[in-house]
């Protein structure tokens, strides 16, 4: 069944065009990654469907739901979750309350809580005083994570995990994903780490210069088709 | 009047200052807002409250309970409806508006209750006083410096133990991303004004019982609030009320050296602290 749909979606930034027609959907329980290359468009995508940029309503489905016109609050609301770029934790905020805040506009029953949260990430309940900007950026990381969790959400939207951390940490935080899949969650990651983003992906849509070039399932595509989804060039 | 006498009463003026300063606190530590029309909001408020008094012959008291939830929905109404709009990245907007609201509320004043200087009658509680050993405190001042305490305890425990304090720390530091955590900003400011309109309320009781006001005296009280908010660490609550009484203080010192001197010493100690902590004594470490 799909969740989550993007028909025809363009998007625009003044008059720069960032979307070119994208055409993505996500299955219940599934976990698909998006990669590009920088100003693929990657982000913009994320940005449309959690609301924070305004699209036609029948742009975005959520359960054959338009909710392109929908602010970020109201997209939250019904159960799409955001790891913004940058992890973007509120520095006035201690860890602990990072996490709380995520499940202000939607107090939903389910898998994740402040405890469940804590066994995810250990770390974070040692640290649960502190303020969140005062953490590395893999503990950052671990926060909005936790953050968005807090909420529940039946779709989780990750922005760019593993940008600016040591591969080491990387890895720590993508071992988190499988549980993150089990509770229930489905989740679409977008990731300039190819090889982190087909390990964890069921399917995998590749995007340049606003535009899907190439999607399908890991096992299915081979590096050569990756690399001139990627760049646009042959390998 | 001694040294120590100059030091009680000060303090005591201090928790009327910081009654202004709070709510003006409030709204700029969420919105980096300043309300220019902050001290005509609590003279609107006085005369809220000296209407039932007089057209219902309520207790003060009494009265300002039923102002209290008017002036929060005005608030609220007031940021969600014009305040927001002019919320950005250019702080002149919000500066124009409230000059301009500022006037209106004098002026929609002047019409409905003239220019004539007014009280708030408290009975025999104006003048019941305290003997505490070497000095003796009136019962008003005590308890404005008490109910500054209460309020000032109050704003720290929304701040910083209730879910809604934490959205208006959150929205504070980043709205965009406060967004994404299904936080509202409009309504989420619109709550903060409203409660920061609930706080001029208190402040305009005190106002009204321990001095005469008249439609005009607002933006002269915005200036003691602006300096107690500023010596204190913008957005700082605790901050303001050591802000009010250190303007408290200065005032009743400047006084006892010579009584023209009153005014001019809250203003010199304000200086004082601009020049050595131009921060504040509390800055956020965020800002």
């Amino acid at each position: 069944m799909t969740l989550l749909a993007t028909r025809n979606l363009t998007a625009f930034y003044g008059d720069f065009q960032a979307l070119f027609g994208v055409d993505l959907s996500l299955q219940a329980g599934e976990t698909i990654a998006i990669i590009g290359a920088n100003g693929a468009g990657k982000t913009t995508l994320m940005r449309s469907i959690s609301g924070l940029l305004k699209n036609l309503p029948e742009q975005v489905l959520l359960n054959g739901r338009p909710i392109g016109g929908f602010s970020a609050p109201d997209v939250m609301a019904l159960g799409i979750a955001m790891v913004p770029e940058g992890r973007r934790l509120f520095p006035s905020l201690t860890v602990e309350e990072n996490l709380l805040i995520g499940k202000y506009g939607r107090s939903v029953e389910g898998a994740w809580t402040l405890d469940t949260i804590y066994q995810l990430f250990p770390i974070l309940k040692e640290r649960r005083n502190n303020p969140g900007t005062a953490l590395s950026g893999g503990q950052q990381q671990m926060v909005a994570i936790g953050r968005a969790l807090m909420s529940n959400p039946s779709v989780l939207l990750c922005d760019e995990l593993s940008l600016g951390l040591a591969p080491v940490v990387i890895r720590d935080i993508y071992a988190a994903f499988p549980r993150i899949k089990a509770s229930g969650a489905s989740i679409v990651i977008v990731e300039q780490d190819i090889g982190q983003a087909l390990k964890v992906a069921d399917r995998i849509y590749c995007m340049m210069e606003g535009r899907i070039t190439l999607s399908g399932a890991p096992d299915e595509i081979s590096r050569e088709q990756i690399h001139a989804a990627y760049f646009g060039t042959h390998a | 009047m001694n040294l120590l006498d100059a030091l009680v009463q000060g303090i005591l003026l201090g928790g009327l200052y910081a009654l202004f300063a709070a709510g003006l606190a409030l709204v700029f530590g969420i919105m980096r807002l300043v309300n220019l029309a902050h001290g005509d909001l609590i003279v609107l408020a006085a005369f809220l409250i000296l209407a039932l008094v007089t057209t219902l012959g309520l207790n003060p008291f009494a009265a300002a309970l039923i102002v209290l939830p008017l002036m929060f929905a005005a608030g609220w109404a007031l940021q969600y409806l014009i305040l927001n709009r002019t919320l950005g990245p250019d702080i002149l907007p919000p500066l124009l508006v409230t000059f301009g609201l500022s006037i209106v509320i004098q002026n929609g004043l002047l019409e409905s209750f003239s220019a004539d200087s007014r009280r708030i009658g408290l009975g025999t509680l104006e003048t019941q006083s305290l003997n505490l050993g070497p000095v003796t405190v009136g019962l008003m001042p005590l308890l404005t410096f008490l109910s500054a305490v209460a309020v000032i305890v109050a704003l720290n425990l929304i701040f910083y133990r209730t879910s809604l304090g934490r959205a208006f720390r959150a929205t504070s530091d980043d709205a965009v991303t406060a967004g994404l955590m299904g936080i509202r900003s409009d309504r989420i400011f619109a709550t903060a004004t409203g409660l920061a309109a609930v706080v001029a309320t208190i402040a305009a009781l005190y106002l009204g019982a321990r001095a005469n006001f008249d439609p005009t005296i607002g933006p002269a009280r915005l200036i003691y609030a602006f300096e107690a908010v500023i010596i204190g660490g913008l957005g700082s609550f605790w901050g303001a009320l050591v802000g009010g009484i250190i303007i408290g203080v200065s005032q009743t010192l400047g006084a006892t050296i010579n009584p023209e001197w009153q005014i001019l010493a809250g203003h010199l100690a304000f200086l004082a602290v601009l020049l050595f902590r131009p921060r504040g004594l509390f800055p956020r470490s965020v800002d």
